[in-house]
């Protein structure tokens, strides 16, 4: 049997020929979402902003009528602007409800709110049913904001602080900064989309640094084991060798991941679809960024052979001597 | 490194097998067929967000721990003041800025005072839970201390979670998990809950009843005004009450407290037809209730349900035998609501629910269904690509996926953790990241082969030089995953949970068994080429 080969024996693409026009395209990149972000702001969600997403399903209707919807629910006392949307079928309906400023101090309020929305919809549709219900306090809604920023600050440090302890100091700082890239552009693209960001985002974010990780890991291995073989090679040379070499891996592990996350993507359930669109998105932005942030900023680090080998083999003589080779 | 001794190879298909036997009875269960009863049966439990049910988060206001224990204390130092020898007689009560403060008539008596207070002020464990100073020669300035202030909080947590299980037990709901969390916060989770909203209102009421004189001497335009005659108090009628809007004067002393049940059933006044509770007292509390209605028959009483009146009715005549009834516009699902909570004791402080997550049974088992099926999909797409990539190295490679599931979620039943719907998510992405060690070993064993390497060596020098990248990369994971556990709550635990024994079973079953199976061909067949 013929097998599949994805990427051709020896390709050498000279990837790293374009790291300035790309570098600084990322840099643009990096600040353009920040800019959204501060411009459009995050979409949060009630877990981040606190207030009610309300499921309905209208189960004799056909399709929900979401003009009349939105005026019930705008006049339940208190209720500001409701999102009212469809989440799946077409008689399936998210109703989704922001925290009003009087809810400051009063931990009751997003409870109260949930109870007066859903008899406000029950007394025109009997038919309706209840399919979900998340409210969210001001003051736990803080706490959840904090926890993820915590989460996603603790989470690249760590990893960086990990790398750096493996591999170079370079590396962990090429390490972090391919991450800082990842959660950038993924905040950026929730904020131009204004898509809603939520507990599950953070999930997908911290699931994009671990991805992005790997890929960074695997070309940051092979640099390594470049350099200790290829004294001489120039560094922009040796980093699209070894892109080259793994670069089978990456294609083919990036296109397994795709395959199982697309038909979570068309066929899973709604509420997991913002999460898994995050992952996909991830999955490119981080196989992106192993390349062309975390590869070239170790040739601006001053990354060479000689300044990474005395401490290299150091290393290498205790992993044989743990695993009992030396 | 392709050598596998006797007892390695045991120990190996020893640890798949008892995690794949683990994961038999979650699968039986799911697809509904009969798993026999003899056998230990550890399932995979489900997330509310799966098998449907409500999450409560709820919380206490320590500030109201901080003013009950003011006005007991208050409480105690009048009572303390009145029944010394000679009587010390006290004015200008204040309980406000979270310190209690009064002043002495008679300078002179500020040892006599001080030595009463002392003992009052003194907690359990020498902890001091209240600072007594005087201030101006006579006045006693008392501030309850942060350890005394913790100490109460704690305590009222305690029996809060008490009296929530008891609550919900009342409603016959199965296996709800109720569990205190930090300083002032009880979680609260109720599978296959049919109405949440009974749920929220019956953990919402502090169920403190009271039962006090209405003040026949107020003027009503001063009742309306919320003022209140000397020695009365102004309580508003209850929302939903026959008079809500309105409000009454009560006598502050006298009135009976409704701590001393041993009762408490939702039924029907034959006369009037009206939903009722009927209470019984405990002898006690049965006397003070014969009493109090036989000095004041003909006069009104108001019963009051944490701090507003239900309903105002008449004494007709003396109330022995310790029952009594209350009225108050009962539907019979609020009369039962309030039977139960009556039984199950007063909350010792007020809690609101501050977060809920509700998902109904149907929402939840499509879900599952969707994840599943998409689960499928992804599962034969991605054994599709590795076969038709690496040949016999992806048929492994596939085969070791297999045992991946299986192990993955015969660990979450050992250990008994809980599927959620993130998890899911998390089972697909461990399924297409789980197969990048074989990508990663299978690539480098066609470098080997490349550059000449004859078979056993070059698989030898695959495995080996993978496995380094293939160790960072599950380690930084794993450090993100444990993260995720702990900022994540609910149902992004369990997605973060998924991930992380999946980086175990992933790297035992990719790396290590299919290293064992490679090793196995390659010494029964000794090719001298690999289709790779």
């Amino acid at each position: 049997m013929k097998l599949l080969k994805l990427v051709p024996d020896d390709t050498n693409i000279r990837f790293l020929k374009l790291r300035f026009p790309f570098f600084i395209g990322s840099i643009i990149l990096i600040a353009a979402s920040w800019a959204m972000v501060a411009i459009n702001g995050l979409n949060y969600g009630v877990d981040f902003a606190g207030g009610q997403e309300i499921r309905v399903t209208f189960t004799e209707t056909a399709e929900a009528p979401l003009a009349e919807l939105r005026s019930t629910v705008a006049g339940v006392e208190s209720v500001g602007d409701p999102v009212v949307q469809r989440f799946g079928a077409p008689n399936e309906v998210s109703i989704r409800v922001k925290l009003p400023p009087e809810a400051e101090g009063n931990p009751e309020f997003a409870n109260q709110m949930t109870t007066a929305i859903v008899s406000a919809l029950e007394v025109g549709h009997p038919d309706i049913r209840i399919d979900g219900v998340d409210s969210v306090s001001g003051k736990v809604s803080g706490e959840f904001r904090q926890d993820a920023l915590l989460a996603l600050v603790a989470a690249m440090l760590a990893v960086a602080l990990y790398i750096w302890v493996r591999f170079e100091w370079q590396f962990g700082a090429g390490a972090l900064f391919a991450l800082f890239h990842d959660v950038s552009l993924t905040l950026g693209m929730f904020a131009l989309f204004q898509l809603e960001f939520s507990l599950q985002i953070i999930a997908a974010i911290l699931a994009i640094i671990g991805y992005s990780l790997n890929d960074t890991i695997v070309v940051y291995d092979r640099i390594r084991e470049n350099l200790k073989k290829f004294r001489k090679m120039p560094l922009p040379e040796l980093l699209d060798l070894s892109v080259n070499e793994t670069l089978a891996r990456t294609v083919m592990t990036s296109l397994t991941l795709l395959v199982a996350l697309l038909p979570l993507l068309l066929f899973g359930p709604a509420s997991l679809f913002g999460m898994v669109a995050a992952i996909t998105l991830g999955l490119f932005v981080g196989t992106y960024s192993s390349v062309y942030m975390a590869a070239p900023l170790l040739i601006w680090m001053g990354v060479t052979s000689n300044s990474f080998v005395p401490q290299e083999t150091a290393a290498d003589r205790q992993e044989k001597i743990a695993r009992g080779e030396a | 490194m392709l050598e596998f001794p006797f007892w390695k190879r045991i120990w190996l298909w020893g640890i798949t097998l008892v995690a794949v036997a683990a994961a038999l009875p979650s699968i039986f269960s799911a697809t509904n067929v009969a798993w026999p009863a003899q056998l230990p049966s550890p399932t995979v439990n489900l997330g509310l967000d799966l098998a449907g049910g409500s999450h409560l988060l709820l919380e206490a206001n320590p500030q109201d721990v901080r003013e009950q224990r003011l006005q007991n204390m208050e409480e105690a130092a009048r009572q303390a003041m009145r029944n010394a020898e000679p009587r010390i007689r006290i004015g200008d009560v204040s309980t406000s800025n979270n310190r209690l403060s009064f002043l002495l008539n008679d300078a002179t008596d500020v040892d006599r005072a001080r030595g009463l207070i002392e003992p009052l002020i003194q907690g359990q464990n020498l902890t001091r839970e209240w600072d007594l100073s005087v201030v101006d020669g006579q006045r006693m300035v008392l501030i309850p201390t942060q350890d005394g202030i913790d100490q109460a909080l704690n305590d009222a947590m305690d029996s809060a979670t008490e009296v929530v299980r008891r609550r919900i037990d009342e409603l016959g709901t199965r296996e709800p998990t109720i569990i205190r969390q930090g300083d002032a916060r009880i979680v609260v989770q109720v599978p296959g809950l049919e109405d949440p909203e009974a749920l929220k209102s019956l953990l919402g009421q502090t169920a403190e009843l009271e039962f006090k004189l209405v003040d026949l001497n107020a003027l009503p335009e001063n009742v309306q005004a919320g003022i209140a005659p000397p020695g009365s108090e102004i309580y508003p009628y209850a929302a939903g009450s026959a008079r809500e809007g309105s409000f009454e004067a009560v006598r502050r002393l006298g009135g009976i407290r409704g701590d001393s049940l041993t009762g408490a059933q939702a039924g029907v006044n034959p006369e009037s037809n009206e939903n009722v509770v009927n209470i019984q007292f405990d002898s006690q509390g049965g006397a003070k209730f014969a009493k109090l209605s036989t000095e004041n028959v003909d006069k009104p009483f108001a019963i009051i349900l944490d701090g507003a009146i239900l309903s105002a009715p008449v004494f007709e005549g003396p109330i022995l035998g310790g029952a009594a009834q209350i009225s108050g516009s009962f539907t019979p699902d609020s009369a039962n609501q309030l039977a139960i909570s009556l039984r199950s004791g007063a909350l010792p402080v007020p809690l609101a629910v501050v977060e809920e997550r509700t998902v109904g049974p149907d929402l939840g088992a499509d879900s599952i269904r969707r994840g599943m099926l998409a689960m499928l999909i992804g599962s034969l797409a991605v054994i599709a690509l590795m076969v038709a990539t690496y040949g016999r190295f992806g048929i492994y490679a596939t085969i070791a996926l297999g045992f991946n599931v299986m192990m993955l979620l015969g660990i979450m039943a050992g250990l008994n953790t809980t599927l959620t719907l993130p998890g899911i998510a998390g089972f697909v992405l461990t399924i297409g990241a789980a197969v990048d060690a074989n990508v990663l070993i299978n690539e480098r064993i066609r470098e080997e082969r490349k550059r000449g390497r004859r078979v056993v060596a070059a698989v030898e020098t695959g495995y080996k030089e993978a496995s380094r990248a293939i160790y960072d990369a599950n380690v930084t994971n794993f450090i993100a995953g444990v993260l995720l556990f702990l900022f994540g709550s609910g149902p992004i635990r369990g997605f973060a949970v998924v991930l992380v024994i999946g980086l175990f079973t992933s790297v035992f079953t990719a790396v290590t068994l299919t290293r064992m199976w490679v090793a196995d061909w390659l010494r029964a067949k000794r090719p001298s080429d690999i289709n790779l």
